[in-house]
């Protein structure tokens, strides 16, 4: 693999973990912790929403933000082939 | 029956299944022992990865934790699942690929240097050694309490059966131990959890369950709250009580701290591929979170209940369980104002009982008259979360003696058969050690878990995250990062923790941080000074720049090896 193709996996490699921690930050640390309060005012059921995120919602969303990410990778790694056979 | 022969029954049956596994997987070489062979499927790996993460704590204290914190609760369940995701982007792949048993092992080499592999050695040495101390408790408290055994017996029983399958197996005896563990485990905590649920709100899922309306059509968290605050108590779904500051910070320092505990971490050396390391932190999230989730469920139903049934209500009708908690202390009742009432209220100088956080998840199905065989079962459960966390922690300490200290610095020409035998010993005497220690625990082992924490996060998280993402990053810049991040959080810890001796006091608390939360400033510390250190300084030799752009890529990774 030359080095041109090395520098361009592995930048789209960070575009995708800026993206995906960027959501990671944005669900915890926002909806859960930073923005709780304002979120509160807003029910879904018997759930408060930023109580709902804080205790619920962003597990969740960690979970499925790892298999985007293992889904994307294997992706990229067939693309520039550099999967293992 | 009684719940005591139910326990006997429940116990012992999961104990046959957990030798018999482990009988079955012994381990023949130094890579089985180490990694498993390297052949673990990434779902048992997830599995197993699962049990190992959750500890007694996870399982018996923290969902009491929560029913007592309300909001606040978040920090632990985002803290410490959170951790996995930057895991699984930012670490086990690399990690995977780079290919070696032990962290002190990628530290070592990357930074190719033997100074910067023993800080690491020290390090996972420590975090690993304060934290089976606490699980070995665990296990005690469990057996002395549903067996009606001494605490010391307790315990014995519990290194006989970890020695057994950790001696014989090593990695790979633990690791389908674990998978049987955390069957257990799940089963036992959910069941009561939907039992309960169906109870109170009539809905079999109880993540869904707590956000439900109650027979009377008012919702539960609105009913909490309104009980709450009758009492005086916060709020049960807000901020209250708890300062924002704080619960940022220590989600934050529980986050980061997952993702450099040595004991996780190698968890993802023992898959096949780079793509199978990935997918198994997926699967060891969704498997833990099927706890984590099921917890704040627990946690809102017990906190309705006690309040349902102790408020206000007069002590001579109190339930069993009431009475039997009360035997062990754990319980208490002064009855201030003569009226014979239980008066459980937020004004300490009103408040009538105290109760001990900790039994919630234990008393629970018993204050929601669930069947003996539930409570056994729930006791089955704690066993294998304290035994599975306490298997894979000690092998951890194994490992660095074995290979990192003997094979790797003292004895480099040691046979890979005297190696085995000498990671034998080294678990054997770790879990004599971890028995005796949890025998007579210092008083300040829930204490220094928060060290392990921050240790954790503002050592090895930067040093392993540098190593993979900066090329430029030497072995100056790393080992000064490590120092001062290590000596800066455990200062900080020692300073404002008065169980630890510090003068320090609450107010003194910069930017009102406790110290569960100070990793994070330590973590960033180390980031900072590696950084500054590593530009002033020679750039690494030419062959570590090429592993580092080797390890950015997953072709090519091989079984791991120790040579």
């Amino acid at each position: 693999m030359s080095n041109k193709d090395l520098n361009q996996y592995w930048k789209t490699n960070l575009k995708y973990l800026i993206i995906l921690l960027s959501i990671w930050f944005t669900v915890s640390y926002g909806c859960g912790i930073l923005f709780a309060d304002a979120l509160n005012g807003i029910k879904i059921g018997g759930f408060p929403l930023g109580f709902w995120f804080a205790q619920q919602g962003s597990i969740y969303v960690f979970v499925v933000l790892i298999f985007v990410y293992v889904n994307l990778m294997n992706k990229l790694d067939k693309k520039f082939d550099v999967d293992e056979k | 029956m009684t719940v005591q022969i139910w326990t006997f029954i429940i116990v012992g049956l999961t104990f046959f299944l957990y030798i018999g596994v482990a009988i079955w997987a012994r381990a023949g070489s130094t890579k089985e022992f180490y990694v498993a062979g390297g052949g673990v499927s990434p779902l048992a790996n997830g599995m197993a990865t699962a049990a190992d993460w959750m500890s007694a704590a996870s399982y018996l204290s923290m969902a009491g934790l929560i029913s007592f914190m309300g909001y606040g609760g978040a920090q632990y369940l985002m803290g410490w699942t959170g951790g996995y995701v930057l895991l699984a982007l930012l670490l086990a792949p690399y990690l995977r690929k780079f290919g070696k048993f032990t962290v002190p092992d990628f530290i070592g080499e990357r930074y190719y240097s033997k100074t910067a592999r023993l800080v690491a050695l020290l390090c996972a040495i420590l975090v690993s050694f304060t934290y089976v101390v606490g699980q070995m408790k665990g296990v005690g408290v469990a057996f002395a309490r549903f067996l009606e055994v001494e605490f010391a017996t307790g315990i014995f029983i519990g290194i006989a059966i970890v020695f057994f399958y950790a001696v014989l197996g090593g990695m790979k005896g633990i690791t389908y131990t674990q998978v049987a563990q955390y069957c257990v485990l799940i089963f036992a905590f959910t069941v009561p959890a939907i039992f309960i649920s169906l109870q109170m709100v009539g809905n079999p899922i109880p993540q869904l369950g707590f956000g439900g309306t109650m027979a009377d059509g008012t919702y539960l968290l609105d009913k909490l709250n309104q009980l709450s605050t009758d009492l005086g108590f916060a709020e049960y779904t807000s901020m209250g009580m708890n300062d924002r500051i704080n619960v940022f910070f220590i989600t934050a320092s529980l986050m980061l701290g997952t993702a450099g505990l040595p004991h996780v971490i190698v968890r993802f050396f023992t898959v096949p591929k780079v793509r199978d390391a990935r997918k198994s932190a997926g699967y060891a999230l969704l498997f833990i979170a099927i706890l984590y989730t099921t917890a704040p469920a627990v946690a809102t139903f017990a906190r309705t209940n006690l309040i349902q049934t102790v408020s206000n209500k007069s002590y001579s009708e109190m339930p069993t369980w009431f009475k039997k908690w009360e035997e062990s202390k754990l319980i208490t009742f002064t009855d201030k104002n003569n009226d014979g009432r239980i008066q459980y209220v937020a004004d300490k100088g009103k408040n009538e009982l105290v109760i001990d956080r900790d039994i919630m998840v234990l008393a629970n199905p018993e204050i929601a008259n669930l069947p003996a065989w539930v409570i056994a079962l729930v006791v089955a459960g704690g066993l294998a979360a304290a035994l599975s966390t306490a298997a894979g922690l000690l092998l951890v300490i194994a490992t660095s003696i074995s290979h990192d200290l003997l094979k790797k610095n003292l004895m480099p020409n040691i046979s890979e058969k005297g190696e085995l035998t000498a990671a034998r010993i080294a678990i054997a005497v770790a879990v004599v050690g971890a028995g005796l220690a949890g025998l007579n625990p210092p008083g300040f082992v829930a204490q220094v878990v928060a060290l392990a924490f921050g240790l954790a996060a503002s050592s090895f998280f930067p040093a392993i995250i540098l190593g993979i993402f900066d090329k430029r990053m030497n072995k100056e810049g790393a080992i000064a990062g490590m120092i001062v991040g290590i000596l800066f959080t455990a200062a900080y810890i020692w300073y404002f923790k008065p169980q630890l001796g510090g003068p320090g006091t609450p107010e003194g608390y910069w930017f009102g941080i406790k110290p569960e939360g100070i990793g994070v400033l330590g973590m960033l510390l180390n980031l900072v000074v590696s950084l500054v250190v590593s530009r002033m300084t020679s750039e690494p030799p030419q062959e570590i720049q090429e592993l580092v752009e080797d390890i950015r890529i997953p072709r090519g990774a091989g079984a791991a090896t120790g040579h």
